[in-house]
């Protein structure tokens, strides 16, 4: 039993900037300001023109590629490309297709011909399939999947026709901006603190026991009921508190900047790392060490 | 409520660990998530205060009005309580989806706080039969997540706490006429005694154990939950059974006990911190809303 009272202090954000003077020389904007005078550019996502100026209608960095300047904000919806992986949520069963929350702005949809039937057989679908879609996911289910392709009104079509994606079974699901997300050539990581991790690009994180054996044969709709160790339990706890500390403040996540974090955060009690104070200074060691890392 | 899904195997997951007394965040059972609790936050109200309970946000106003007292108790003053639900905390509470809840949990805060056990009604009354102080205590939620009562209750304390009620007196002319003199002086102001004020305890039952301070998630996986108003010196002062499920007496009376427990060991520390922050007084930077 503990009671941990305190007096809000005004957050101050951690950076390395005494000791990296020219690593911020990102373009940062806020709304409202103006990124060019110059008509000589392309208007993109998150920019509109103010009497011949570009102007930043979001806050974030700005990106420019040839002439086409964008600013991608710090917090937002999830804009799904083709081939991501991404973490998502069944909120309803339809005709033939699941219709998945993926933290975009239009619900996704995961389509019965997209998916690989238990049993792993590649056939048509039949009536009976349909009429049993609820047995495979059900509302309230966690899925992986990955981005098939995008409708023209920007909704999201998924697809699990891998046996690494399907429904996720025991584990904890984290939930960041999609913009913290690095993007990275795989996305699903058994890191070697002894959990697995799926970091979704829609900013769903998936924190799960590293299963034992790697091919299951329900085809990613088996899922185990058995009580997770307790050892295991206390890497996934600390992981999931370590994602929210760097969340936070900001950090990118991918597998290397969660794993320096885990183990800055290993001297603390599970639960400190939320405090404010420790997640700073974990968040500093974890900085420290991703910038000697890069050098 | 702000509800969250959960799938079967999160549940499980999540059951599990409150089973081996280790939950999703690294707490135990009994464990509070950190607090922040600042006062004097809304410089229109009489006592006002501000908690942040991991992300469930709330924001408690005091104000003080002359009204007539109930005919049952003349020479009491009595509280009034209104919850807000912000649709900033969930896009459920817009328009009038909040109504039900924030009717729930004033009916709930009316049951725990106005009676004389809790707060001393008496030093309320200025005129026997005709003139009372009204404390009309407004509540705010700005964000949900989870245990909104235990947060509500913390910070209807430190709100009372910070409540300052200008003095009055009464002066009565030739013909038997009162009259009500407010003092001139801004500091010349009358408190309430919080020491008796209960703070409640929210238990929710997981599948054979309880916990305190659930999140949403947790929440989500519990059938029933209790709630216990409970006094500095362990005195309990009103019970409650929300949710739809039911509970065995035995795990009654286990909850209540555990819930006295924690309940007895909140005081102290929220004591202790408004008066710390009653001592550094204007020289504390106030962070408000903007931290």
């Amino acid at each position: 039993m503990a009671v941990e009272m305190r007096l809000p202090a005004l957050h101050k954000h951690v950076s390395l900037t005494t000791s990296q003077p020219h690593r911020d020389d990102k373009h940062l904007v806020v709304p409202g300001d103006v990124i060019t005078s110059d008509t000589g550019f392309m208007r993109g996502h998150g920019t509109y023109m103010d009497e011949d100026r570009l102007t930043a209608s979001v806050a974030g960095q700005v990106e420019r590629v040839n002439k086409l300047i964008c600013v991608k904000p710090l917090k937002t919806r999830y804009n799904g490309e083709v081939g991501d992986v991404v973490v998502g949520r069944i909120t309803e069963v339809q005709q033939k297709r699941w219709k998945v929350e993926t933290n975009s702005r239009l619900d996704s949809v995961l389509l019965l011909s997209s998916v690989n039937l238990p049993g792993g057989e590649l056939r048509r679908r039949s009536t009976q399939d349909e009429l049993a879609m609820r047995d495979y996911l059900q509302e309230g289910d966690l899925i992986s999947a990955e981005v098939q392709s995008i409708f023209s009104d920007g909704a999201l079509s998924l697809h699990t026709r891998s046996l690494k994606y399907g429904k996720l079974g025991q584990g904890v699901l984290v939930l960041v901006s999609p913009s913290l997300v690095k993007r990275q050539k795989t996305h699903f990581h058994n890191l070697p603190c002894g959990a697995s991790v799926i970091l979704g690009n829609n900013g769903y994180v998936w924190l799960y026991p590293t299963p034992e054996t790697q091919d299951e044969e329900a085809g990613g709709f088996y899922t185990s009921m058995e009580p997770v160790s307790v050892s295991d339990r206390e890497v996934i706890s600390r992981l999931r508190n370590c994602l929210l500390a760097l969340a936070t403040h900001k950090v990118l996540l991918y597998d290397t900047s969660v794993l320096y974090c885990y183990e800055a955060a290993l001297p603390h009690k599970i639960k400190d790392i939320l405090k404010p104070e420790t997640m700073e200074e974990i968040v500093l060691e974890t900085r420290q060490r991703l910038v000697e890392h890069e050098g | 409520m702000a509800a969250v899904q959960v799938s079967e195997a999160e549940k499980v997951y999540l059951m599990h660990g409150v089973r081996d007394d280790l939950r999703l965040d690294g707490r135990r059972c009994e464990d509070y998530r950190h607090m922040e609790i600042e006062t004097d936050v809304v410089s229109n109200t009489d006592g006002s205060a501000k908690i942040s309970l991991g992300h469930t946000d709330v924001l408690v106003g005091v104000k003080a009005e002359i009204g007539k007292p109930r005919p049952m108790v003349p020479d009491e003053g009595y509280l009034e309580f209104f919850v807000d639900c912000s649709a900033n905390a969930t896009p459920e509470f817009e328009g009038r989806g909040g109504e039900e809840l924030g009717v729930e949990l004033s009916n709930v805060l009316y049951k725990v706080f106005n009676n004389r056990h809790s707060v001393d009604l008496r030093s309320l009354c200025i005129c026997a039969g005709e003139n009372c102080w009204v404390l009309y205590v407004d509540v705010l939620l700005l964000q949900c997540d989870g245990n909104l009562f235990d947060a509500i209750s913390i910070a209807i304390k430190a709100a009372l706490f910070n409540t300052r009620i200008p003095k009055v007196r009464i002066s009565e002319d030739e013909e038997g006429g009162k009259e009500i003199e407010l003092s001139d002086d801004p500091y010349d102001c009358m408190r309430i005694n919080v020491e008796n004020v209960p703070c409640i305890v929210t238990l929710c039952k997981i599948g054979h154990r309880h916990v305190v301070d659930a999140t949403l998630q947790e929440k989500a996986c519990s059938v029933a939950s209790l709630l216990i108003s409970v006094t500095h010196k362990g005195m309990v002062t009103c019970v409650r059974k929300l949710g739809r499920g039911s509970l065995d007496p035995e795990s009654i009376f286990e909850m209540t006990e555990a819930g006295k427990r924690v309940g007895k060991t909140l005081h102290a520390p929220l004591m202790e911190l408004l008066q710390k922050e009653e001592s550094l007084g204007k020289k504390r930077q106030k962070v408000g809303f903007l931290g």
